[in-house]
């Protein structure tokens, strides 16, 4: 394993992060927060509690769900696809190193930040609403394995994407309106029979269900199913991740 | 012995398109040299493949007698290349992008180097700068010290005068006789002649993918340094004058041109006794030029030549 290369990769993004840090951490931290402020403690205080949570409390979990599936997504994929675009990508194909490595590199500084991220605005929710976290373990678990596996979704997004505005597309059009619809507001419970039929083909619900779950114990779906889910998206990025690194597709002429 | 070793190579792009025609090539250790060819002659796939940018589609390359591809991490490690694009980050700063090159070929800190490299490109007061700021020959310079901060036994400069200035050019190939000095390879491409017959130690010729030549430079140039004079004559002639015989001469547009091909390498080119002597014997002229033959004449004769 070559630790010097995967340290100048996972510095380099972790850097740019830094000289950006109002664009990558503050602002999504921001805008997380008006959330909890409107829907939380503004309108939440008028609405009756779900399932023995107060609303504001409820919705903390798919917020912060809801911004780590989008950084971890723009992190890793603005992060390979701009080498691509620059062309700088040349000197990390000629480097001594493994695609594995790279991956480290690349997905490993996304997932960190998004974390980061994701912590941030736990910490921030705290000042405005209060909540507990029954299944600390798990809870960190959901964090990592979420900003890992959406890390990996980003770093194929990069790779596949043709330009920027594509890079944006799915972060905002895909998977912004799959939390909203995903049970980070209300719980599924709420929807008329068929939505919630409906609602299982959403991968987000999973992900919240189950987040919300280490939180406070109440959950849409089994926390069995949520793991299974988010696990077996991680198994099928690792496979395209593999493929695309075994053909050389989008790197390699 | 042999640095770079690479055979029957050939490279066919998705479009169908065939860079690279059953290359065999041998690059000696601590040697320059130079891949000379026209534009799309095949000189950058060649170096992108042996630095693993580019898959080829079969052959073998050794370098440094390590299988480019079956052992890539000690073969690359060995490789600095400086690319013919200037291809730089925009917001890093000059220290940083060298700093992260070193790390990203494996190699620990070591500021004492990169300050070292940076010094020797005239960088050093730029360090600071973000990349976007420098002008095109201190992009190229920074392209340099990235390629030069990993300590490579081999170093590519794909067209480096490509868009340098007189000053630039003159400290580059300073810094590439020293590096010779210290035991460092180095294959650079070009399509100017003059550029290898500066430059180079031995010189390897591609054209359409195809190796045509590979010579030690004063051999080589012999062969190209060839020049042409053209005489325009008043009247045309049949044949040329048999006291005339030793120059060669030819006759051409219809025994109107009488043309005479010499070494311009050589002190004695035999142009004035040649003149003295179409004096003599009234051999009147309207006009007269003479030219070096160009790259391209120059390929087709070497192809012509297999």
């Amino acid at each position: 394993m070559n630790f010097n290369s995967i340290s100048a990769i996972y510095s380099f993004e972790v850097a740019r992060a830094w000289r950006t840090i109002g664009q990558t951490i503050a602002a999504p931290v921001v805008s997380t927060c008006l959330y909890f402020i409107v829907f939380g403690t503004a309108i939440g205080s008028r609405m009756g509690s779900i399932e023995g949570v107060s609303y504001a409390a409820f919705i903390i979990p798919g917020l912060v769900m809801m911004s780590l599936l989008t950084q971890s997504i723009s992190n890793a994929s603005f992060g390979i696809f701009f080498p691509r675009f620059s062309g700088t990508i040349f000197e990390v194909l000629s480097a001594p190193i493994s695609y594995f490595e790279i991956l480290l590199g690349y997905v490993g500084a996304a997932a960190s930040k998004s974390l980061i991220v994701g912590l941030l605005i736990l910490i921030t929710a705290r000042l405005f609403v209060d909540y507990n976290i029954q299944h600390p373990f798990w809870m960190i678990t959901f964090l990592i394995l979420t900003a890992v596996t959406f890390s990996l979704f980003g770093f194929i997004l990069g790779i596949v994407a043709n330009g920027f505005d594509q890079l944006q597309v799915v972060p905002l059009m895909i998977i912004t309106p799959l939390a909203f619809l995903g049970g980070t507001f209300y719980s599924i419970d709420m929807l008329p029979p068929f939505w919630q039929t409906v609602t299982l083909f959403n991968p987000v619900v999973y992900l919240v269900s189950g987040f919300r779950w280490s939180f406070y114990g109440i959950s849409d779906v089994s926390i069995l199913t949520s793991v299974s889910m988010i696990s077996l998206f991680l198994v099928g990025c690792v496979l395209i991740v593999w493929q695309i690194f075994a053909t050389g597709y989008r790197l390699k002429d | 012995m042999s640095i770079i070793s690479i055979k029957q190579l050939s490279k066919t792009y998705a479009s169908g398109f065939k860079a690279l025609k059953n290359i065999n090539l041998e690059i000696r250790a601590g040697e320059i040299f130079a891949l000379l060819g026209p534009n799309g002659a095949g000189k950058t796939t060649l170096i992108s493949i042996i630095c693993g940018i580019v898959s080829p589609s079969s052959g073998e390359v050794l370098a440094g007698g390590h299988n480019i591809i079956s052992e890539y991490r000690a073969a690359r490690s060995k490789i600095g290349l400086v690319p013919q694009e200037l291809t730089t980050d925009a917001f890093e700063s000059v220290w940083s992008t060298v700093n992260f090159s070193r790390g990203l070929f494996g190699k620990p800190k070591d500021h004492a180097h990169v300050e070292k490299v940076l010094r020797q490109l005239s960088l050093w007061d730029k360090k600071d700068t973000r990349l976007r700021a420098l002008s095109g020959g201190m992009k190229r310079r920074v392209l340099i010290a990235k390629a030069l901060s990993h300590e490579p036994e081999i170093l590519f400069l794909d067209e480096p005068s490509a868009g340098v200035d007189v000053e630039l050019r003159r400290d580059m190939w300073n810094m590439v006789r020293e590096l010779r000095e210290s035991g460092v390879t180095i294959i650079l491409t070009t399509h100017y002649i003059e550029e290898a017959e500066e430059i180079a130690d031995r010189i390897g010729v591609i054209n359409g993918g195809e190796i045509i030549i590979v010579e030690e430079k004063t051999e080589l140039m012999q062969k190209l340094g060839k020049k042409e004079l053209r005489l325009q004559l008043k009247t045309a002639m049949t044949k040329v004058p048999d006291d005339l015989f030793d120059y060669n001469l030819n006759l051409e547009a219809d025994g109107t041109e009488l043309v005479y091909s010499f070494d311009a390498k050589q002190e004695h080119t035999g142009i004035a006794e040649l003149l003295r002597k179409l004096y003599k014997k009234d051999i009147d002229f309207k006009d007269l030029n003479s030219s070096k033959s160009s790259l391209e004449e120059i390929f087709v004769e070497l192809v012509k030549e297999q």
